[in-house]
């Protein structure tokens, strides 16, 4: 399978280009689309003005703040004083920081790159060989769960996973355990597998279909088991699909904050991953400049991870 | 260096967990009230009044009074002037950290009600902030020439003030004791009439709930997820008994002798005896449980203030009714650690805290802003709200001589509790300190020793206050 080129990659015929000019291609002198530099820049200025606007000013911004003992209130609060890189080795010298930065990576890997990846590529794998009718009542029960707002959902988790009244514990006769307590992480990594399959199952819906069925013929008929098909057919087809599915709700997953309205980070900071720590240090105890040097570093590691990514993917397709 | 005005802006949100928000510009509540006279004679007014009180949720009978009492009468006495005053009213009905929260990011984008209620101790961090302003800075003579404030209390009023300006009017106050539920006493052999006068006593009556069936015999409020009900309902009335106060002599009370031993105490009752839950000390919703507990007649004693027996397990109303409250609940007072321990070698304790209302600086109409605070703050006003929701103790004299009548737990704790009550140091950095003193006792409490946490709470007190001798040894 060929990778669908990206735009850029294509080079458009030159506007305006004599027809005979196929095979001569004119000198590439960077103006592939002939508008002209301040047409091209006309085009291009609301897109990044936008960018500039809501990206990189509040990104300058935060590692200003960052920059400050600015608090929610207080004196702290009225005048904030410049404190230079405090806020930031303090973060990565507090031993709250590095848990919750464990945490995440534990979330991360157990609910998105296990958990949703497997689960949705299960689920899109079993799917195909179903009756289309049931086919699509697993794919919008699975879609459910993911169009649901949070809150609701975190409500339905609550009730489930309740100490005293919980269905969960009412199905399996086991009274009186306090899921949330006992098995903080264990519960929202469940609940986020379960909340975020769907979109690995859709792409992977995708990608499968997009496998050549003749290729699943010839395995067919070369006597290759299920294991085997996977693994020669499949995921060379795939693998581009992977490496994006993998990216994207790595980044979501790395980002998502619905696990606070289950445990909000308890107990004990069990289950503090970083945007619920964020929140926490920034909004509960008021210390914004602190949590403004914390979103720094997360942004951070956002970009390296999807830079690696992104690498991945480029060397691919090179 | 100073966060100038124009810099402010469209700062905040950051990419995609965090949204730290910064909006708005320096200059909007930073000034302290804008000019008094601003709007005086607009003769269309829209004011919002902002409550942690919601119908049929939290504080549902302060909700019901604001919709079906005080926006009612203030808008026809304001028609009869010839203004047409509109109010909106601004529900909430989450834990006071998320609305503390809520309002503090409302009132630094210089947006918010137009009357704000707030905890009376978060007035010196949100004076500090610039957020509230005095209320004469507000409303200008108007405010110096109110006849209700004769009838407030010093000691009341000082709860909405910070560094001797007034910020606010209180909306009353309260205290703390121990209820205990009597059937529960009754099964396991204990007087209805109970009063400990130590806290081994407490534990005795644990001890001996603790052979009941599915009973959990005591709770004493502890960490993070409780909020400032932990400090105010467990570890300050306790420390109060030790003879000791969180703030004294202008330091604040390190690891001290009297702190460690509440800590012990909080590792006798949550520890391998088990006379407390300890799990629901730590679940996001535990102290909501713990009304329900109570009030379904599963939880034997418990610590808490007034609000439990008016706002929580009252029949009519509470968000835990208890349709045998007056038979069932009893109440006494907290006992000092060992009789004669307490603070000014009292023999019990308690704990008294108070809300109340400010204008916010940003208002657009001071005047009438002002008009309505005294006309929620009128001696009609108070009578409505006891007629409509059982006793409380008002700021003012005047109300609570005939209103407390009534009621016989609100009498005890007008003539019993208040005389031996402390009140939180009325310090913008109290809060942090609290937050503090939450986890150490939610860590004792899910089993770590007293004396290392009470280590773990010095570092985060010097991390807070500074090490420059504002820590007492």
């Amino acid at each position: 399978m060929t990778t669908a080129p990206s735009p850029t990659e294509v080079e458009p015929d030159p506007a305006g280009a004599p027809t005979g000019a196929r095979r001569s291609r004119p000198a590439d002198d960077g103006d592939a689309a002939g508008l002209g530099r301040w047409r091209a820049t006309g085009f291009v200025a609301p897109a990044l003005l936008v960018i500039a606007v809501f990206l990189v000013f509040p990104a300058i911004w935060t590692l200003y703040l960052g920059l400050t003992n600015w608090r929610l209130t207080g004196l702290a609060a009225a005048e904030p004083e410049f404190v230079g890189a405090e806020n930031y080795t303090d973060a990565l010298s507090d031993p709250a920081f590095r848990n919750s930065l464990v945490l995440t990576l534990a979330f991360v890997f157990f609910s998105a790159i296990i958990g949703q990846s497997m689960l949705g590529f299960a689920l899109a794998w079993t799917a195909r060989r179903l009756r289309p009718a049931v086919r699509s009542v697993l794919e919008t029960v699975v879609l459910l769960a993911w169009i649901i707002p949070a809150s609701v959902v975190a409500f339905l988790w609550l009730a489930l996973l309740d100490r005293r009244e919980g269905t969960l514990n009412a199905l399996l006769g086991t009274d009186g355990t306090a899921w949330l307590l006992e098995y903080p992480m264990q519960s929202i990594i469940v609940f986020n597998i379960w909340n975020g399959t769907a979109f690995s199952m859709l792409l992977f819906s995708s990608a499968l279909a997009s496998v050549p069925p003749s290729q699943f013929e010839t395995a067919k008929m070369a006597g290759a088991g299920t294991f085997a098909t996977l693994r020669d057919v499949v995921l060379p087809n795939i693998r581009g699909h992977i490496l994006t599915n993998t990216l994207l709700i790595t980044l979501w997953t790395f980002n998502v904050f619905a696990p606070y309205l289950i445990t909000a980070g308890g107990p004990q900071g069990r289950t503090e991953i970083l945007g619920v720590y964020i929140y926490r240090v920034a909004l509960r105890d008021g210390a914004l400049g602190q949590g403004a040097a914390l979103s720094l570093i997360m942004i951070i590691i956002n970009l390296v991870v999807a830079s690696v990514y992104l690498r991945l993917l480029r060397e691919r397709r090179s | 260096m100073r966060i100038k005005t124009g810099l402010g802006g469209t700062a905040g949100l950051l990419a995609v967990a965090l949204v730290l928000a910064a909006c708005g510009n320096d200059d909007d509540g930073g000034t302290a009230g804008g000019d008094p006279s601003q709007n005086a004679d607009a003769t269309e007014v829209t004011l919002t009044i902002t409550d942690n009180a919601i119908a049929g949720g939290k504080n549902s009978e302060g909700a019901a009074w604001i919709t079906d009492y005080v926006i009612p009468e203030f808008t026809a006495m304001q028609e009869a002037k010839g203004v047409d005053v509109t109010i909106e009213f601004e529900e909430n009905g989450v834990d006071d950290e998320d609305y503390k929260t809520k309002i503090a990011l409302d009132l630094q984008s210089g947006s918010g009600g137009d009357i704000i209620s707030i905890d009376g101790i978060w007035t010196g961090e949100f004076a500090e902030a610039g957020y509230i302003a005095p209320l004469s800075d507000i409303a200008g003579d108007a405010v110096d020439d109110w006849d209700g404030w004769e009838q407030i209390p010093d000691a009341v009023q000082q709860a909405m003030s910070f560094d001797e300006q007034v910020y606010g009017i209180p909306v009353g106050t309260d205290g703390r004791v121990i209820y205990f539920n009597k059937d529960l006493f009754a099964q396991a052999g204990l007087p209805a009439d109970w009063q400990p006068t130590s806290w081994d006593e407490i534990l005795e009556a644990a001890r001996a709930l603790k052979q009941l069936d599915g009973v959990t015999p005591l709770q004493i409020n502890a960490g993070v997820p409780m909020g400032e009900a932990t400090t105010m309902q467990g570890f300050l009335p306790l420390l109060a008994g030790t003879g000791e106060q969180i703030w004294a002599d202008d330091a604040w009370t390190g690891a001290s002798e009297g702190l460690t031993q509440v800590l012990d105490f909080y590792g006798q009752v949550y520890g391998d005896e088990a006379l407390g839950d300890p799990l629901l000390q730590q679940e996001a919703q535990g102290r909501d449980t713990s009304f329900q507990l109570f009030a379904s007649g599963q939880l034997g004693i418990l610590i808490e203030g007034d609000y439990l027996w008016r706002g929580v397990i009252n029949p009519d109303g509470g968000i835990a009714p208890m349709a045998n409250r007056d038979e069932v609940v009893g109440w006494a007072k907290i006992p000092a650690r060992e009789p004669g321990a307490g603070i000014d070698g009292q023999d019990f304790v308690s704990m008294s805290g108070g809300t109340g209302r400010v204008v916010n600086p940003n208002t657009e109409f001071p005047q009438q802003a002002w008009e309505l605070m005294m006309f929620m703050n009128s001696p009609e006003a108070f009578e409505a709200l006891i007629a409509g929701g059982g006793a409380r103790i008002t700021p003012r004299d005047d109300v609570n001589a005939q209103a407390l009548a009534g009621d016989p737990l609100m009498s005890f704790i007008a003539e019993e509790v208040l005389p031996i009550t402390a009140y939180r140091p009325a310090l913008a950095v109290y809060p942090q300190v609290s937050v503090a003193l939450q986890e150490a006792t939610g860590e004792v409490a899910a089993g770590t020793p007293a004396d290392d946490a009470a280590q773990t709470y010095l570092g985060e007190l010097e991390g807070i206050v500074g090490d420059d001798g504002s820590i007492a040894d």
